[in-house]
């Protein structure tokens, strides 16, 4: 069986580095403001007319801010990567220095009662579905420890 | 100047899953709502359409589609697109045309509608620039999931329980059983609400709001036209259709992030705080003054929210305002008397437009068994995907 390509699901929004994943955001080079998903025309800041901008690797952990998960598959787009589907819990992390939160799929095999707001995460690769040549990979969200019982 | 507009004509389809063609809706509230003002249909000279997204071309010119079927009659038309909050965008076209002297009588519609089960992107192909198409594509971000993180977030910050979200659903589905408009007539017990299958952790299906068909007009008109056919009508006081200040530092939708407040100051007043503002501004009025209000529910969980963002109570406090019944008919200021989208579903480019109905018939006594005491003023609030802020103050 020849290897699958792994190909990122969005293009240019994230590093595919294994040892160390990056969501790749841009920084308006008049305002220094940042942006992720990337902005790579005009700077949203109201009170700058920059355009242009550099890559910038945005922090890979961050605190829980909430979650939830889908019970349900959802429509189309979406592609499942298992058949009969699978639920998997969605995380939404705050990173520290960017002072933004970012959304992200939680890894593989860990629920929402693994989950507590506050928690350390960290950002890692996982696989967002596969078609016959490709691996599509996707930033996942992961706790850096399991939860205390509370 | 004043800023009032009367409120002639209210109307509405029943809400449900018929299937029709949205403008079937949408003729039926029209001619509904001008029965109500007593205004014929060639008096109309403006016509303001909320769209729909999913019905194709006449969705996006909604206002002409009901013209047409209407029959022409030469008004002028515009058709306003703001996502949940289009009617409102609605509404304020047409407020904006009768305060500058452009027409005297506007009707303002929204029908639409629905496919079945989740909100899913429109139209076909990778459109991998398009937001609304990513978060399905790369998160399977659904509509849900966002009133999931909404309801987790309140949890966490302030000790909500899945029993506050439940009662919410109790309290909304008790009135909506005695709206003829309403799709859901049946009146939840908590038992129902906690037994339902959870589709977006801590929400269960019957705390999510459904999509349907459904459609609301209103036949809005100068105050000086408004004397000649009615005494002491209810009248449009404040339209706000804000949008987010920058940086929006909380997660909306269809977004995979918020706003970085690394580089700019985040603002006094967070978007959705900033909603109804403008349109309590407008009308010379505060929170305080309100006798209802009928709130987005999109979730039961969002609810609560609402009564905070609306200035209601402080944060923190919703829970308790619903469960000391300030919140319920009979209490202080009722929410939700309509039955909320928990007992309508969201007819997307109606909703906000059946939200001033219901004020309207509130605040001329009109509303059966559902009736607020005495109410004299209530405010509407609203989101739409995108940014677009929604609030109507409706008064007597």
């Amino acid at each position: 069986m020849t290897q699958k390509t792994r190909t990122p699901a969005v293009e240019g929004w994230f590093t595919l580095d294994e040892n160390d994943p990056r969501l790749l955001g841009t920084r308006c080079t008049k305002c220094e403001n940042l942006f992720f998903p990337r902005e790579e025309t005009f700077c949203r800041n109201p009170a700058c007319v920059g355009t242009e901008f550099e890559e910038v690797k945005l922090g890979r952990r961050g605190r829980l801010w909430s979650f939830t998960n889908n019970c349900y598959a959802p429509p189309e787009p979406y592609v499942s990567p298992k058949d009969p589907f699978e639920p998997y819990a969605i995380a939404a992390v705050e990173l520290e220095e960017e002072k933004m939160v970012v959304l992200g799929q939680v890894v593989p095999g860990l629920g929402t009662q693994d989950l507590e707001a506050g928690m350390e995460m960290e950002l890692v690769l996982g696989t967002l579905f596969e078609d016959d040549e490709n691996e599509y990979v996707v930033w996942q969200w992961r706790p850096t420890e399991e939860r205390s019982q509370a | 100047m004043s800023s009032e507009v009367a409120i002639l004509g209210a109307g509405m389809h029943p809400w449900g899953k018929w299937g029709r063609n949205f403008v079937e809706y949408g003729v039926h509230a029209a001619r509904e709502a001008m029965k109500d003002a007593g205004v014929e249909w060639a008096d109309v000279q403006f016509v303001a359409g909320a769209e729909t997204i999913r019905n194709g071309y006449p969705g996006y010119v909604s206002g002409a589609s009901v013209a047409q079927a209407l029959g022409w009659n030469g008004a002028q038309v515009t058709s306003s697109y703001g996502a949940c909050a289009s009617g409102s965008q609605a509404i304020a076209t047409a407020r904006a045309q009768i305060l500058a002297g452009l027409c005297d009588v506007a009707l303002v519609v929204g029908a639409d509608t629905t496919p079945k089960g989740f909100f899913a992107p429109t139209g076909g192909g990778d459109r991998t620039r398009d937001p609304d198409w990513l978060r399905f594509r790369v998160l399977g971000a659904t509509n849900p999931v966002y009133f999931g993180l909404y309801a987790r977030r309140r949890m966490e910050l302030y000790g909500a329980t899945e029993d506050d979200f439940a009662r919410v659903k109790v309290k909304n589905s008790r009135c909506g059983a005695d709206n003829p408009y309403a799709r859901y007539k049946k009146s939840f017990t908590m038992e129902d609400v906690l037994a339902s299958p959870m589709v977006s952790d801590p929400l269960r299906l019957l705390q999510i709001c459904a999509t349907s068909d459904g459609g609301a007009a209103l036949v809005l008109t100068s105050l000086d036209y408004a004397k000649k056919h009615a005494t002491d009508p209810a009248k449009i006081a404040g339209v706000s259709t804000i949008t987010p200040q920058y940086p929006n530092t909380v997660i909306e939708m269809p977004n995979f992030s918020t706003d970085s407040a690394f580089g700019v100051g985040v603002p006094d007043t967070p978007f959705r705080d900033s909603i109804a503002k403008p349109a309590y501004e407008q009308a010379g009025v505060g929170p305080e003054d309100m006798n209802l209000a009928e709130c987005y529910d999109l979730s039961s969980a969002l609810e609560l929210d609402w009564y905070e963002n609306l200035g209601l109570c402080k944060p923190g406090e919703a829970e308790k305002l619903l469960n000391d019944g300030t919140t319920s008919l009979g209490g202080r200021v009722p929410v939700n008397v309509s039955g909320g989208l928990g007992a309508f579903g969201e007819a997307i480019p109606a909703q906000a437009i059946a939200q001033v109905c219901e004020l309207t018939w509130q605040v001329r006594g009109q509303a059966g068994k559902r009736q607020v005491e005495g109410a004299r003023a209530g405010v509407t609030v609203n989101q739409g995907l995108f940014g677009h802020g929604s609030s109507v103050v409706v008064k007597r």
